[in-house]
C-alpha cells in the first residue's frame, strides 16, 4: 500500500491532486444535487456548466492575456455545427463528437488568432465582431449543408442503460455538461497556474517587457486564442446537444456580447469568475422570463424585460462590484480574514516586510 | 583575442527627420561597465532599442560576441544571452515580484508538461522558484517576493526590475536609467551591486547621474544629438571639453558630426 502511495506522489503533483481533489469533490457535489432537482433545474444547471466552459476560456483570452474577443459566439457556433453535421444520420460516441467539435474551432481559432495577433484594442474587438456577425451568416448562405435558418436538429445524448431506463435526458446531460466543465477547470488552472499563465499575463501587462524576457508575444497570443477556441467549440458542441437544435438565430451577436458581459460580471481573469458569470447568464433571464410571464405583461415590455434586467444586473454589478462577483467575494474573504487575524494576533503579519527601500 | 560582447559600428537611426543617431559606433569588451551617457534625446535608449530589434537602423552593424544580432527579434535576445531593463520600468503589475522574477527565467516548462502538471513541470518550477529567492535574496528584496509590484516604493520597484533581468543569468545586461528616481542610499548599492555582476557578465549602462556612471564604468561614451562627441575612460571623459560643453549646455558649433542637427 505505501508503495502505491509513493507511485501515486511521483507521478501526480501537488496541485495536480489539488486539483482533482476538488474537481472530484464538486463532481459528486454536483451530481447529488442534480439528482435532487427536477427535470427544467437540470437544463438550467447543465446551460451554467456549458457557458462555464465559454466564459472560462474567454476569461484566459480576455481576462488573463488582454485580448478582447466579441467573436466567441461564432466560435461556440463552429463547435455546435460540427456537432450537428456529425450526427447527421450517424450515432457516433459522445466524446469523439464533443473532440472533433473542439478540434474544429481550435482549427478555426487558430487561422483567426494568426491574424488577429496584428490587432490591438479597438481593432482586434472589431475583427472579432466581424467573425461574430459574418460566421452565422455562412449557415444561412450555405443553407443546403448547415440547414438554413431552420438549422439542424440534434439528437440528445443517450444516458447508459445501467442509469434505468425512466433516467431523465435532462439529467444525463448536465452530468456530461458538469463532467466538462470540470475538466476543463482542472486543466485550466493547471495553464494558470504554470509559467505558461504568468507568460499570459506578462503580455497582457507590458508587451515590449514580455518579449525582452524571451517571450513570443505573437505566438502567445496565437496559443491563447486557441485555448479559448478550443473551450468554445467544446462549449458549443455541448451547446448543440442542450438545445437540440443548431441554427443562426442561437449563435448571433447578442451570444458573444453575453460572454463578455458574463466573464466582466463575474470577475475577469479568473475561473471562478467564469462560474459566477455563467450563473448570472443563466438564472438571470429564466428567473426575470418567468416573472414577465406571471406579470401578465403586454408582450412588447414582457420579451425584452429578461434582456432589460440582465443589462441592469451589468450595469449595477460594474458598479458595486466593479472587480466582479468573485473580485468582490475575495475582498470580502479578505476582509473577514483580516479581522479575524487582528482580533488574534494583533496586527501580526499585516505588513511583513522590513522596509525593503532601506529608507 | 576576445571578441567585444556588444560591438556597434556605423548605426544611424532616423524617425522620419529626426536623425536619432548618426554613425554611432561602441563597443563593449567582456566584463565590463560600460557607461553611456548624454542630455535627453541624445539617442540613448533608441541605441538600446535598436540592439534589441525594436527599431530598425538606416545603416551600421551591430554584433554580440562576434555574430551580426541586426534582424534578430526581440523576443530571440534572451536565449541569446542578452538582457535589458527599461526606462519606464516596464513591470507586470498583475503579477507578484516573485512571479515577475520568474518570467525573466530563460527557461520555461513545456506546454504540455503545464497543462496536465507534470511532475517534470512542477520539479521546475521549483527549481525557477529557488533561484528566483536568490535574485531576491541577492538584490535584498526576498520579503517582497509575494507583493504585487505597484504597492511598493519605486526604489525596490526598480530592483525588481534588475532581479528579473538577472533571473536570466545574462551575459550582456542592458540597464537604461536604473539609477532614476532613486534615493542616494540606493544609488550607492545599486553601485555595488553593478560593480559585482561585472565578475558575470558585460553591463551597459545608460545614465543621466554622471558620477554614478564615472564611478562604475570602465570606459565611457557621449552622445549628443544622435552622435557620439566623446569616448574614453572615465578620467579621459572628465577632462573632455565638448563633453562639459553639452552637459553645461553651451553651443558646440566646433563639434564635428554635426552636433547642431
Ligand atoms: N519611436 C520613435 N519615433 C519617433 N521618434 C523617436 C522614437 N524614439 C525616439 N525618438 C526620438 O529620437 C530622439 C532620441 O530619443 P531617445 O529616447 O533615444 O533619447 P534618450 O537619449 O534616451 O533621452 P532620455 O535621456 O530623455 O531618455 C528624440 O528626439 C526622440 O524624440
Ligand atoms: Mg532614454
Amino acid at each position: 500500500m505505501p508503495a502505491a502511495v509513493a507511485r501515486w506522489r511521483s507521478l501526480v503533483t501537488p496541485m495536480l491532486s489539488r486539483h482533482l481533489g476538488l474537481a472530484l469533490g464538486a463532481f459528486i457535489l454536483l451530481l447529488l444535487l442534480s439528482s435532487q432537482i427536477g427535470a427544467y433545474d437540470d437544463y438550467n444547471l447543465a446551460a451554467v456548466a456549458i457557458f462555464a466552459i465559454a466564459t472560462a476560456g474567454l476569461n484566459l483570452l480576455t481576462g488573463v492575456n488582454g485580448q478582447l474577443s466579441l467573436g466567441h459566439g461564432a466560435l461556440m457556433a463552429v463547435g455546435a455545427y460540427s456537432t450537428s453535421l456529425m450526427l447527421r444520420g450517424h450515432d457516433l460516441p459522445l466524446i469523439l463528437v464533443l473532440l472533433a467539435s473542439l478540434a474544429a474551432a481550435s482549427l478555426v481559432g487558430a487561422v483567426f488568432g494568426v491574424a488577429a495577433a496584428r490587432l490591438r484594442g479597438p481593432y482586434l474587438a472589431g475583427a472579432t465582431l466581424a467573425l461574430a456577425v459574418g460566421l452565422p451568416q455562412i449557415a444561412t448562405r450555405y443553407s443546403h449543408v448547415f440547414g438554413g435558418e431552420e438549422g439542424l436538429t440534434v439528437p440528445p445524448p443517450t444516458a447508459p442503460g445501467w442509469l434505468g431506463a425512466d433516467f431523465p435526458p435532462e439529467r444525463w446531460l448536465a452530468w456530461i455538461a458538469i463532467a466538462a466543465a470540470l475538466v476543463t477547470m482542472v486543466l485550466l488552472d493547471n495553464l494558470l497556474q504554470s509559467s505558461v499563465g504568468r507568460t499570459f499575463k506578462a503580455v497582457r501587462d507590458h508587451e515590449a517587457a514580455a518579449a525582452l524576457a524571451g517571450i513570443n508575444v505573437a505566438r502567445t497570443q496565437v496559443i491563447a486564442f486557441v485555448i479559448s477556441s478550443a473551450c468554445a467549440g467544446l462549449a458549443g458542441s455541448l451547446f448543440a446537444y442542450w438545445a437540440g437544435l443548431t441554427a443562426p438565430a442561437g449563435f448571433g451577436v447578442a451570444l458573444s456580447l453575453q460572454l463578455v458581459s458574463a466573464i466582466v460580471i463575474g470577475g475577469l481573469g479568473s475561473l471562478s469568475g467564469a462560474v459566477w458569470g455563467s450563473i448570472v447568464l443563466v438564472y438571470v433571464p429564466a428567473l426575470t422570463s418567468g416573472m414577465a410571464s406571471s406579470l401578465k405583461l403586454p408582450s412588447a415590455v414582457g420579451n425584452n424585460l429578461p434582456l432589460l434586467i440582465y443589462g441592469a444586473v451589468l450595469v449595477v454589478a460594474m458598479l458595486v462590484v466593479p472587480d466582479g462577483i468573485d473580485g468582490g467575494l475575495r475582498r470580502l474573504f479578505a476582509l473577514a480574514r483580516a479581522r479575524l487575524a487582528g482580533a488574534t494576533t494583533n496586527h501580526k503579519g499585516v505588513v511583513d516586510w522590513d522596509d525593503p527601500a532601506g529608507s | 583575442m576576445e571578441q567585444p560582447t556588444l560591438d556597434v559600428a556605423d548605426l544611424t537611426v532616423r524617425f522620419g527627420g529626426v536623425l536619432a543617431l548618426d554613425h554611432v559606433s561602441l563597443r563593449a569588451e567582456a566584463n565590463e561597465i560600460h557607461g553611456i551617457i548624454g542630455p535627453n534625446g541624445a539617442g540613448k535608449t533608441t541605441l538600446f532599442n535598436a540592439v534589441c530589434g525594436f527599431v530598425r537602423p538606416e545603416r551600421g552593424t551591430i554584433r554580440y560576441r562576434g555574430e551580426a544580432l541586426l534582424g534578430t527579434a526581440p523576443h530571440q535576445l534572451a536565449q541569446l544571452g542578452i538582457a535589458r531593463t527599461l526606462q519606464g520600468l516596464g513591470l507586470w503589475p498583475g503579477l507578484t515580484v516573485l512571479e515577475n522574477v520568474l518570467v525573466g527565467s530563460r527557461v520555461r516548462p513545456n506546454f504540455v508538461a503545464s497543462l496536465l502538471a507534470m511532475p517534470r513541470a512542477d520539479r521546475l518550477e521549483r527549481r525557477l522558484r529557488d533561484q528566483a529567492i536568490q535574485v531576491l535574496e541577492e538584490l535584498g528584496i526576498a520579503s517582497v517576493a509575494g507583493t504585487l509590484p505597484g504597492a511598493l516604493p519605486y526604489g525596490v520597484q526598480k530592483r525588481v526590475i534588475i532581479a528579473r533581468a538577472l533571473m536570466a543569468a545574462p551575459d550582456l545586461l542592458l540597464l537604461d536609467e536604473p539609477a532614476s528616481g532613486l534615493s542616494a542610499g540606493d544609488i550607492e548599492r545599486l553601485a555595488e551591486l553593478v560593480g559585482r555582476l561585472r565578475q558575470r557578465m558585460s553591463v551597459v549602462v545608460v545614465e543621466h547621474h554622471v558620477d554614478l556612471v564615472m564611478a562604475i564604468s570602465q570606459r565611457i561614451t557621449v552622445l549628443n544629438f544622435g552622435a557620439v562627441i566623446a569616448s574614453g575612460t572615465p578620467a579621459e571623459i572628465r577632462g573632455n571639453r565638448q563633453v562639459s560643453a553639452a552637459y553645461l549646455g553651451e553651443d558646440v558649433t566646433t563639434a564635428e558630426g554635426g552636433a547642431s542637427a
